[in-house]
């Protein structure tokens, strides 16, 4: 009784449901913002104020234009065109990459500024700041774990796509990587605006 | 469905999948090995956590330094605690009877996902390798109570950080369990099995999948931040830099309340699958106690303030989760009332699972009405943390999930090894358990009501003689314990035969499988023509 | 099982337009928090970022051609986050 085919709405519900425990996983790291927020908007605001909008802006160049590469993998795939599928999980993941040095140059360049979580400059300054900057490091940290697992499934998925492996008519796991991906996409449009752009 | 005798054997004893050995349970994807696995390590860890409440017990037998002393006292309660509700508790009813009953109660030949079911018992051997191993590394076993409030938990040079860590990967096994379960209920019941003839102990746990979908993964940030609050000193809950120890408080509730129902809504379930067989009338009311685990999930997410009332959190939050907690005890009371109302004029057999669900009944009521004392402001301020708590959650946690776990395994466990124990023995069992337990824990609320705190190796000396009785009932709890287990286990491999459907009951794991079950559970895709308990119907009656 | 449930094909027009869409309103959030509103900002940020996210969930993930027990699902774990937030609140705003 094995031999029966996948069951593809089974598969996707799974895969959305676990989509839920990574949203309210960051859900609390937003409470956190929110109420940190409420108490300490002048501070907020100085300590965004530092924050480089263009790596920020940047960055979210890089991942809405990820999510757009790794949805038409997903349709090319559906046509049957492999090798367009294989090279749009291969710009997929460069961008992923991409998205990380940028990440480590402005997390250095903050760093060699002596903002980090537990630095002397932080402590002498007035709390909410440092509570502002704990959370960024928090935040962006996890989600750029997030990205690196990220691109970690869509490189196993790429290969399987170009063996053959997932294919036009059995395509689940791509579109379940995709969800995955998609959902490092929207975490971040919400930390842009919230951490970039507070005033 | 009346050949399924005729299927003789060991069942899925026999089909080990090729391997042999070990090899053939942990790597095993079959639901019911994985469900054996989870009992196995749950009842070794319950044996663990029931010897340090002993130990608990020992110390306080009389006031002063008895066994243990304060340090070690602390670590005891703190692995208890973790133990009792990491390891016991919260997988116990859904991960192991979820896992061994639940896809043949749909008909189902196993869950959505096997693979990711073996994974998330893997997770579980983990986590609570990882949890022991934290006990005899770096500092030693943590003492923060299983809470791990801030801003002690950041402080303590006891190695929190690999409990935590431990937790944390206890978090994902019950997230993959949790998913695999609702993706089952939905995807997989058998033609006919509408979601009105679904039994009531999977409808229980379909509730049950959505609490630890969406609740677990808070806690699972809660654990972050404590590790990351160790490593690297981010401030978040440190007053000094700006943080709030409040805010711990919240997110580690609005876990850790829902998971409250974690472990009480499957042990509901159990209850409501054996009442109806043993009283042979169908369920009274079975919209009302489906849709109450559904409304209990619910409402059990909105109440988690009220653990925090003395906290220094507002009054409006107190107002608000205060009245959020008295409707919680709607559902719950709607399913007491349900079941008394299937006993009425029932034809009542008290076989060893009814008394074990009878017991349930009453010492749930006796802890839920416990609650209303805590969830109401005034008066929880005189009893917080004081015995009064710690007997108010051995009554709904023990006397209700621990008595539903031992009913759960009265009922169903003969039927996976096709043998069973002796009733007369498991009676008596549960005559000592019953009576142990009570002299255990109404002291303990009399002693909170007059004040004594709780997690203190030490007390004044007015409160020695209620103390000395609970200990000495601990000691009659764990004999009516250990008797129990002796009589079952020797009962599962060397007792007397256990028929298909001895028990009478009408729903599919009695009517549609052999005993033990095969493999893939069903010789043909069962179709489903009545509801759980019509048991006319199913033709079925109970062996004399 | 038999229903067919692979799964409707988004053409690549279709996803091109969502990205220039979310493109254009990352340029209009830089745009708005430029100006200064009180405490508006933080609402009008979050307000286009919902927009943002709808677009991605409905079209890039699918969510618009999917059953309707997939929208029920998400609309309850969106609900359970927005009662986590927001009862904290009871806590924070009165103290």
């Amino acid at each position: 009784m094995t031999e029966q085919h996948k069951d593809y709405t089974g598969a996707k519900l799974g895969m959305w449901l676990f989509l839920f425990t990574e949203l309210i996983l960051f859900g609390g790291l937003f409470i956190l913002y929110g109420v940190y927020l409420n108490r300490y908007p002048q501070e907020f605001i100085t300590g965004g104020g530092e924050l480089n909008v263009w790596f920020g802006g940047g960055n979210t160049l890089v991942l809405l234009t990820s999510s757009l590469t790794v949805a038409m993998s997903i349709s090319a795939l559906q046509r049957g065109n492999r090798s367009l599928c294989v090279k749009l999980l291969v710009a997929t993941i460069a961008m992923a990459l991409l998205f990380l040095v940028n990440k480590y140059f402005e997390w250095s360049a903050k760093i060699h500024h002596g903002i980090y979580p537990g630095a002397p400059s932080l402590q002498e300054g007035p709390p909410g700041e440092s509570v502002f900057f704990g959370l960024y490091y928090l935040t962006t940290g996890l989600h750029g774990l997030h990205v690196l697992i990220g691109a970690g499934i869509l490189t196993w998925v790429m290969f399987l796509v170009r063996s053959g492996k997932v294919n036009g008519d059995d395509f689940v796991t791509l579109e379940n990587a995709g969800l995955y991906w998609h959902l490092v996409d929207l975490i971040w449009i919400f930390l842009f605006p919230l951490y970039y752009l507070v005033l | 469905m009346s050949d399924v005798t005729a299927t003789s054997g060991r069942g899925f004893w026999d089909n080990s999948g090729g391997r042999s050995g070990l090899a053939a349970w942990i790597f095993s994807t079959d639901h019911k090995r994985i469900g054996l696995m989870y009992f196995w390590s749950i009842v070794i860890f319950f044996l663990v956590g029931v010897m340090l409440g002993l130990l608990i017990r020992l110390e306080l037998i009389a006031p002063g330094v008895n066994f243990l002393g304060a340090q070690r006292y602390n670590a005891t309660f703190t692995l208890h605690g973790v133990i009792m509700i990491f390891l016991f508790i919260i997988p116990g009813v859904p991960a192991a009877f979820g896992n061994l009953v639940m896809p043949i109660q749909i008909g189902a030949e196993d869950v959505a996902f096997p693979r990711l079911n073996l994974a998330s018992f893997w997770f579980y051997a983990i986590g609570a390798t990882l949890a022991l191993v934290s006990l005899f590394t770096a500092g030693g076993a943590p003492d923060t109570g299983w809470t791990f409030y801030v801003p002690f938990s950041t402080r303590t040079t006891t190695n929190v950080s690999l409990a935590v860590f431990a937790v944390f990967i206890l978090g994902f096994s019950g997230i993959l369990t949790g998913m695999n379960f609702l993706t089952t209920v939905h995807r997989l019941r058998a033609p006919g099995m509408t979601w009105t003839r679904l039994p009531l102990f999977t409808w229980s746990l379909y509730a049950t999948a959505w609490v630890q979908v969406l609740a677990t993964p808070v806690l699972a940030i809660t654990l972050v931040l404590i590790m990351a609050e160790r490593l690297v000193g981010t401030g978040l809950f440190d007053p000094a830099s700006g943080g709030d120890p409040i805010m711990y408080q919240h997110l580690f509730w609005i876990y850790s309340h829902p998971a409250v129902y974690i472990m009480i809504l499957p042990a509901m379930g159990v209850i409501s699958d054996i009442i109806p067989v043993f009283a042979r009338k169908p369920v009274f009311g079975y919209k009302a106690i489906a849709i109450s685990s559904i409304a209990i999930a619910a409402a059990g997410s909105l109440v988690w303030g009220h653990h925090m009332f003395t906290s220094g959190m507002s009054d409006m939050a107190v107002l608000v989760f205060s009245l959020l907690t008295f409707i919680v005890a709607i559902p719950s009371a709607i399913k007491v009332f349900n079941w008394v109302s299937t006993l009425y004029k029932g034809s009542i057999r008290l076989d060893p699972p009814m008394v074990y669900a009878l017991s349930f009944v009453l010492l749930f009521s006796i802890g839920g009405l416990g609650g209303l004392i805590l969830g109401a402001p005034g008066t929880d301020v005189h009893v917080h943390d004081t015995y009064f708590v710690v007997g108010h959650f051995h009554y709904v946690m023990f006397g209700g999930t621990g008595f539903a776990f031992f009913a759960a395994m009265h009922y169903w466990l003969p039927k996976y090894y096709g043998r069973t124990y002796n009733k007369k023995v498991a009676l008596w069992a549960w005559g000592l358990m019953f009576i142990g337990f009570n002299f255990l824990y109404m002291p303990m609320q009399i002693l909170g009501m007059q004040g004594m705190p709780r997690r203190y190796y030490d007390y004044v000396p007015k409160f020695a003689d209620l103390n000395l009785l609970a200990t000495i009932s601990s000691w009659v709890l764990a004999a009516g314990l250990l008797l129990m287990f002796a009589n079952v286990f020797y009962g599962l491999f060397r007792g007397k035969p256990f028929g298909t459907n001895p028990w009478g009951g009408a729903s599919l794991e009695w009517t549609a499988t052999a005993t033990p079950p095969l493999l893939e559970n069903f010789t043909e895709e069962p179709i489903v023509t009545h509801g759980p308990y019509d048991f006319k119907q199913a033709g079925v009656r109970a062996d004399d | 099982m038999s229903e067919h449930d692979k799964g409707h094909i988004i053409g690549y027009p279709v996803l091109i337009a969502v990205w220039l869409a979310l493109l254009i309103l990352t340029a209009i959030t830089v745009a708005a928090a430029q100006i200064d509103l009180g405490e508006l900002n933080i609402w009008v940020a979050l307000g286009i970022a919902s927009v943002k996210s709808s677009l991605v969930i409905a079209v890039f993930m699918h969510m618009k051609y999917e059953k309707p027990l997939f929208q029920v699902f998400l609309l309850v774990a969106l609900l359970t986050l927005a009662i986590f937030i927001g009862f904290t609140f009871f806590d924070v705003l009165y103290r």
